[in-house]
């Protein structure tokens, strides 16, 4: 103990990679560090550090000659093929000197002259030059607000990654953006698509600058639609899948044009054919009426920056070209070229389920190469650890009249760490801490566990014990129970992080300073001497956020815990003082979710920046940010393999992220609302989600397809979790249920045959009714966490909410 | 979901004279009408831009804005109570709020949910319906096909909607149930001696014990399991004390059913089949008292009356015809000649209650007649006091019932000799209460009061207190909606002798200070304001659902403040704090085990062996599930003390 509470405090002090191997990126950037040593350097804890430390970055990058300010490309990236222009001249690309140029009308009008004029320096731009931005830099007035509009949102993203920096380290932040389009399966890509995703959004708004007359729009739509209603029912369902982008970027081109009324009547008469899980962004759209409304507005802009993918197969897409010709229609051909990404394949049409089952996001379907590359699912290796055979323990089995049993169990344990899982990453893939002692008895007792667990089954339910927050009014936001079920943390709106103990061990924190010099230090039972007997209390509370906490995790080892708040903050607490020891700053927005790494150490966070950000316990910055997602990022896991994230968001997508060069390797969709909760099956093959429209998807990670579909819960699925040996599937939601749900079952005859994993075509049984085991309500509480004990029992949490 | 898909689109812009009065407010007098428009929408979009309900919750109250207009201006304004401040400073603190805490209970043990308090009702009510009407389709209820896509914002006002039983139908369909095998399952231990303890409370002679238990009974929400065995406690009670004619048990056992009936988390449809005929005989049984000349079966005969119209209310469908063969059987006895007094009046009583129009198509047409045969027996030579006791019975009942009827149906001029023409002999008597009920309406038209003579749909109560103040002035009662304001029948005891008939006039209202326990949806009724006098009678919001405030449970008896039955006297609040079979609730209260059951239960005619449900202890262990101990003696504690509720 003593021991732990040494590496704590050094943690909190010293703030330097030290032992566990680090996750940077090999080579990035020295040379763009060194160019930024003339910065203006604000310290940590600067009033406007941010900011300025946004420019400083940008003022690296400016030297450094990449092209993104912000965004150092990793060079970690796969194919380490991104196309960094080589000359860090300002002469490079266009593209350069205009996102300089509107850097510097940024900091201008932030009011932050040190940082621009030291960007300028760098840069070795005159005055002039930007004064004359407006002739030479083909940045019409409009378009330079645009930019800077568009800028404050990708700096608001990313300062962190490069806030706050020391001198140095500035650009060792490995940031890289996968865009909408980008995966390893276009190598190469990555950079590039890092440049178009950013686009100048004068050259955004002025993709609809070729328009057709205004009051003939209505026209187009409706005889499209027309086309489409008439066309042959294996047509039908597929170009049906055009309205809702067409009519969107119809309605953009209108508004853009500044025909107000044209727009709003096409508006009225069609957005009652679009989807219901579209409305809340048609509800965003109707409120744009106004060219000037355009820029800024960031739904238009997702809209724009990714192109929304439709799965089409090719003779539906034929029938669609050739009734586009024959009629002339160039406006909506225009748009299908321009701004949407046809995927086409060959094969049958998918029928109206096939479709159905796959569209709901904000962007459309994820590309079917965006699924392709491989992902190691296995788990990793555990390291060998030698079971003493406890003595109590042994006397407790033979008293049940059954010692026999114990040997082939424990084999059976040991054999199946032993074999070396084939879709396993390598051990060494990425570094992970090695183990303490204490984790090893950690371990050791968990093995114990193991060999008392329940077998579960359609026959054998778990029993569930629920632990209600009493007199919480409404304001729980978070719940995080250890893995050996002995604490639970609640996350509350007022701030606080609240942490329980549910056994009778009461929580007590280590002495002062001045108390612990007079302990006797040789003494056998130093550890307990150490720990102050006098406050233990079952509950401590911990102050610091400044803003309602809405994610909390333990840390493997129980010895900390995160909490991520509306303040933008992820805050790390000692579990032993019970004292915050790190706050980590990089999201500008609130922190929707945190989670350790099943391995430690690491730890992910997203939030309403758009982005997720894996740290490290000992880093203040992150170490990658997986930027992607069009909207808020609800909800982060680690995969068992610590190798993978996941990422639930309002754009109602999931992603995957490869931990090691923060690639974007699966794309899933499907929900038709915002994502709320996530978790990986034991085994790491399975990924299960839950989302505001009630329902719960499963997904195949290794083929990337959706496998599943569990359907009623009436409400958002807020908690998800599989038990310890993946037989049951526990959901808890805001409809005020825990339902059980059979996980073998649903696994069991997955026949994914070449044909599907080609296509991605997938046939979804109907079979909910008979995967639900059980669903067991409460009182008027909803059910924000859920979790399996090392025997199977479920231990779900959620706040008493009377009306 | 074709509502769904209606966006609700907000075309709201603020005016351009807002614009104007900005602009003047910040100095720039001339504002183009043109600028105006353009600011106008600029600031429009920004403010829904920033408005845009961030996560789709939307405030589903009311917004406190009063409105006013004049002047050609248009106000919106916050309506600000004026308060005097040394009523703040005199106000006791409010108190603290108390803080989160963590309570651990089992939502499910090996799939199974067990009926604790924490837990919400094994089975709500439109559960209890789908299977007993659909058994095999209520596996898995709460499958809706093609699940909900709805918007945040419909989710959100759903959840609003949640919460208690009766009011949240799209939660209740997600009721954790499997199929069941159709027999009737075991009760749990608890449950028995819930049950043991509720008979015993119902039957026994502590009216304090009876009325916490009755109030259990209506309001408690976890009663389904038992409701078999109280529906065949209830037929076979009434089966055996009609026998043996014993007036007081048989009034009990109406008041379970009406306990019963009040209870909204119960689906009697199942057991209705048992619980008319039990009340029909209590209306229209030849004899229902040992000595019929001084007992006061009559209210009896009234209030089952009255149940059977509630029954028929609640229960009638066109496809099970209730009310109709409830309405033939009564015509019928009533019709027969040989047909005694007392039978004649529970059916006349019967008929009567089932409203007005009843009245006026089955019981005025015979007044004529049966106004000859009570003559008959007034005019008569003396045959039998007891004739002539139901015969002036009979006579008042008629008179009581057709006077408001006849009131509304014929105009005005009341003449005696027309009424004479009309009714026969009951003419004249008639006569004179019909101009009494004019009056009496003419009253309650000013003064929007309620009486005991609104008939049509009186939730019938026998109630053993008795409003202090029963002036027609009870503002504070009436403006409750009908169903709660009740008429009460004073029936005191089974020895009084009193006739407390022919006086309709509005002196009696029930008090009923009903401890909110159970739901929500019940509603409460606090009538400190009708009796100044009773000031103390404040509800006690205990509240059941909630396991939230304070894990203390009081264990108020009210045997203090019950007014006694024999006495109307005291003001008397009734708190009622309901306990269920708490062991210390037990010992607190004299204990249940001790109770005396009035009946000496052997001797039972019956040959179904009824005798068991009337609170003899020996048979309990028949057919009602007995206790295996005594409460006493059974130490394990059904509810923990931390759950404040009686819910079970």
């Amino acid at each position: 103990m003593a021991a732990l509470a040494e590496e704590q405090t050094e943690v909190a002090v010293k703030l330097e990679p030290e032992g566990p191997p680090t996750l940077l990126p090999p080579q990035a950037g020295d040379g763009a560090g060194e160019g930024s040593g003339g910065t203006p350097n604000n310290g940590p804890n600067g009033g406007g550090g941010n900011v300025a430390a946004a420019a400083a970055a940008a003022a690296a990058g400016g030297d450094g000659g990449t092209p993104k300010p912000v965004v150092a490309v990793s060079a970690a990236a796969p194919a380490g093929a991104a196309p960094v222009p080589g000359a860090p001249t300002e002469a490079g690309a266009p593209h350069d000197r205009q996102t300089l140029l509107a850097v510097l009308q940024f900091l201008r009008q932030s009011n932050l002259r040190e940082a621009e004029e030291a960007l300028r320096r760098e840069a070795r731009l005159l005055e002039e030059a930007v004064a004359g931005s407006g002739a030479p830099g083909e940045l019409d007035g409009a378009g330079a607000e645009a930019a800077s509009a568009l800028l404050s949102r990708v700096t608001a993203s990313v300062p962190g990654s490069a806030a706050a920096d020391p001198p140095g380290t500035g650009a060792s932040v490995a940031t890289v953006f996968s865009g909408a389009a980008s995966g390893p399966a276009a190598p190469g890509k990555v950079g590039s698509v890092a440049v178009e995703d950013q686009p100048d959004v004068s050259a955004v708004l002025s993709a609809y600058n070729q328009q057709g007359d205004p009051t003939m729009y209505e026209e187009y739509y409706s005889g499209l639609k027309h086309f489409i209603e008439c066309s042959l029912d294996c047509h039908r369902a597929e170009l049906s899948q055009l309205f809702y982008p067409l009519f969107v970027h119809m309605y953009l081109e209108l508004v853009y044009n500044q025909h107000e009324n044209e727009a709003k009547s096409f508006f009225e008469k069609f957005h009652g054919d679009q989807e219901c899980y579209y409305q809340d962004d048609l509800r965003v759209l109707s409120s744009l009426t106004k060219k000037e409304h355009m820029k800024g507005n960031e739904t238009m802009l997702d809209f724009r920056t990714s192109k929304f993918v439709l799965r089409i197969s090719r003779d539906s897409y034929q029938l669609l070209k050739r009734h586009l010709q024959e009629k002339q229609n160039n406006q909506i051909w225009n748009i299908v070229q321009e701004h949407l990404y046809i995927d086409i394949f060959d094969g049958m049409p998918r029928s109206k389920q096939q479709i159905d089952a796959m569209v709901g996001s904000l962007a459309g379907e994820a590309k079917r190469e965006a699924n392709k590359s491989k992902v190691f699912f296995g788990l990793l290796k555990e390291p060998e650890i030698d079971v003493p055979l406890d003595d109590e323990d042994e006397e407790g089995e033979n008293e049940e009249g059954k010692p026999k049993k114990k040997k082939p169990k424990k084999d059976s344990i040991g054999s199946k760490s032993k074999k070396q899982d084939p879709n396993a990453p390598p051990q060494n893939r990425i570094p992970l801490p090695e183990l303490k002692d204490s984790d090893k008895l950690d371990k050791i007792m968990n093995m114990k566990e193991t060999t008392k667990r329940v077998r579960l089954g359609p026959d054998c339910l778990p029993s569930i014990c629920f632990y209600t927050f009493l007199n919480a009014y409404q304001g729980l936001t978070a719940v995080d129970v250890t893995d050996d079920s002995s604490l639970i943390a609640g996350g509350f709106a007022d701030s606080t992080v609240r942490v329980w103990s549910v056994t009778p061990k009461k929580l007590r924190s280590v002495k002062q300073a001045s108390d612990l010099s007079l302990i006797d230090k040789e003494s056998d039972d130093v550890l307990e001497r150490i720990m102050d007997e006098k406050t233990a209390s079952e509950l401590k509370i911990l102050y610091g956020h400044s803003g309602p906490v809405y994610g909390a995790s333990f840390s493997p080892d129980r010895n900390y815990l995160l909490s991520s708040s509306e303040d933008g903050t992820v805050r790390l607490w000692s579990l032993q003082t019970f004292t915050c020891l790190v706050g980590y700053k990089g999201h500008n927005y609130p922190v929707w979710d945190t989670q350790f790494s099943p391995y430690g150490y690491y730890f992910v966070s997203g939030g309403h920046d758009r982005v997720a950000r894996l740290w490290a316990t000992d880093h203040y910055q992150p170490l990658r940010i997986f930027a992607g997602h069009l909207a808020d990022v609800n909800c982060t896991r680690f995969h068992p393999n610590s190798n993978y994230v996941a990422t639930g968001s309002a754009d109602r997508t999931v992603r995957l992220w490869d931990v090691l060069n923060g690639n974007c390797v699966r794309i899933f969709t499907g929900h038709k609302g915002p994502i709320h909760s996530l978790t990986f099956s034991p085994n790491g093959r399975f990924l299960a989600t839950g989302a505001t429209d009630g329902r719960v998807l499963l997904w195949d990670i290794g083929h990337g397809l959706m496998v599943g579909e569990l359907k009623g819960h009436t409400d958002t699925v807020c908690s998800l979790r599989f038990s310890r040996d993946g037989e049951i599937l526990a959901s808890g939601s805001m409809d005020n249920t825990v339902r059980l749900w059979d996980a073998i079952k649903a696994f069991e005859d997955l026949e994914t045959d070449d044909f599907t994993t080609a296509t991605g075509h997938i046939n979804l049984p109907e079979n909910s009714q008979e995967l639900l085991l059980g669903t067991y309500m409460t009182k008027s509480t909803p059910v924000v966490h859920l979790h399996f004990t090392r025997r199977n029992l479920v231990l779900a949490a959620g706040a008493y909410s009377p009306q | 979901m074709a509502e769904e898909k209606k966006l609700k689109l907000s075309n709201t812009v603020l005016p351009s004279e807002s614009m104007k009065v900005v602009a003047e407010s910040m100095g720039i007098a001339q504002i183009q009408e043109e600028t105006c428009q353009l600011l106008t929408d600029e600031v429009s979009y920004r403010i829904k831009e920033i408005a845009q309900p961030l996560y789709g919750f939307h405030a589903q109250e009311f917004i406190p804005f009063r409105f006013a207009s004049g002047g050609g201006r248009e106000l919106y304004f916050y309506e600000e109570k004026e308060v005097d401040l040394s009523d703040i400073i005199n106000t006791p603190l409010p108190r603290v709020p108390l803080d989160v805490c963590l309570k651990a209970h089992w939502l499910s043990i090996e799939g199974c949910q067990p009926a604790i308090p924490e837990n919400p009702p094994p089975a709500p009510k439109e559960q209890q319906k789908a299977e007993a009407t659909e058994p095999l389709k209520s596996a898995k209820p709460g499958q809706e096909e093609d699940g909900p896509l709805k918007g945040k914002g419909q989710g959100t006002a759903a959840a609003d909607g949640k919460g208690k039983e009766k009011k949240a139908p799209p939660l209740l369909e997600g009721a954790p149930f499997r199929l069941k095998p159709r027999s009737i399952h075991e009760l749990s231990v608890e449950q028995q001696l819930y049950y043991k303890e509720i008979t015993e409370a119902c039957v026994g002679s502590c009216e304090a014990k009876r009325a916490e238990a009755l109030q259990s009974i209506a309001t408690d929400p976890g009663l389904y399991q038992m409701l078999p065995r109280f529906s065949t406690f209830i037929s076979e009670g009434v089966r055996v004390n009609v026998v043996q004619n014993n007036l007081a048990l048989l009034i009990y056992l109406m008041r379970m059913v009406k306990a019963l009936m009040d209870n909204p988390t119960l689906y009697l449809e199942k057991y209705v089949h048992e619980l008319i005929p039990a009340v029909m005989t209590c209306i229209v049984s030849r004899q229902l008292c040992l000595r019929p000349d001084v007992d006061n079966h009559w209210a009896l005969r009234d209030f089952a009356a009255r149940l059977v119209a509630q029954i028929c209310k609640h229960f009638s469908t066109t496809t099970n015809n209730i009310q109709s063969r409830i309405t033939k059987t009564f015509t019928k006895s009533w019709v027969d000649e040989k047909t005694p007094w007392t039978t004649r009046y529970g059916s006349i009583a019967g008929l009567a209650e089932l409203g007005h129009d009843v009245i006026k198509t089955l019981i005025l047409p015979r007044l004529q007649q049966e106004g000859e045969r009570i003559r008959s027996v007034l005019d008569g030579p003396v045959l039998s006091n007891i004739d002539r006791i139901g015969a002036d019975h009979v006579q008042s009942l008629l008179l009581k019932h057709c006077a408001p009827v006849l009131a509304k149906l014929r105009p005005p001029p009341d003449n005696q000799d027309a009424y004479r023409g009309d009714f026969g002999s009951l003419g004249p008597l008639l006569c004179s209460h019909v101009v009494k009920a004019r009056a009496q309406a003419a009253m309650q038209a000013q003064q929007v009061n309620r009486t005991t003579l609104t008939i049509t749909q009186p939730r019938p109560t026998l109630t053993l207190s008795q409003a202090p103040q029963p002036g027609p002035r009870t503002p504070g009662l009436l403006k409750v909606p009908g169903s709660i304001a009740l008429p009460v029948q004073t029936l005191v005891s089974a020895r009084a002798a009193a006739p407390p008939q022919p006086s309709p006039p509005p002196t009696k209202f029930i008090v009923m200070s009903s401890s909110s326990s159970a739901s929500s949806t019940q509603q409460v009724l606090s009538l400190s304001t009708s009796a100044p006098g009773s000031g103390s009678t404040t509800t006690s919001p205990v509240t059941t659902t909630v396991p939230s405030v304070q894990p203390i449970v009081k264990l108020v008896s009210t045997a203090t403040t019950a007014p006694p039955s024999t006495a109307p006297a005291g003001p008397g609040s009734v708190q009622k704090y309901i306990v269920v079979s708490l062991p210390p609730t037990a010992e607190g209260k004299g204990g249940p085990p001790s109770h005396p059951s009035p009946v000496p239960p052997s001797s039972s005619p019956s040959p179904l062996g009824g005798s068991a449900l009337c609170g003899g202890k020996q048979e309990a262990g028949d057919s009602p599930p007995p206790a295996p101990g005594t409460p006493k003696a059974n130490g394990s504690q059904p509810t923990g003390p931390g759950s404040p509720q009686p819910a079970l």
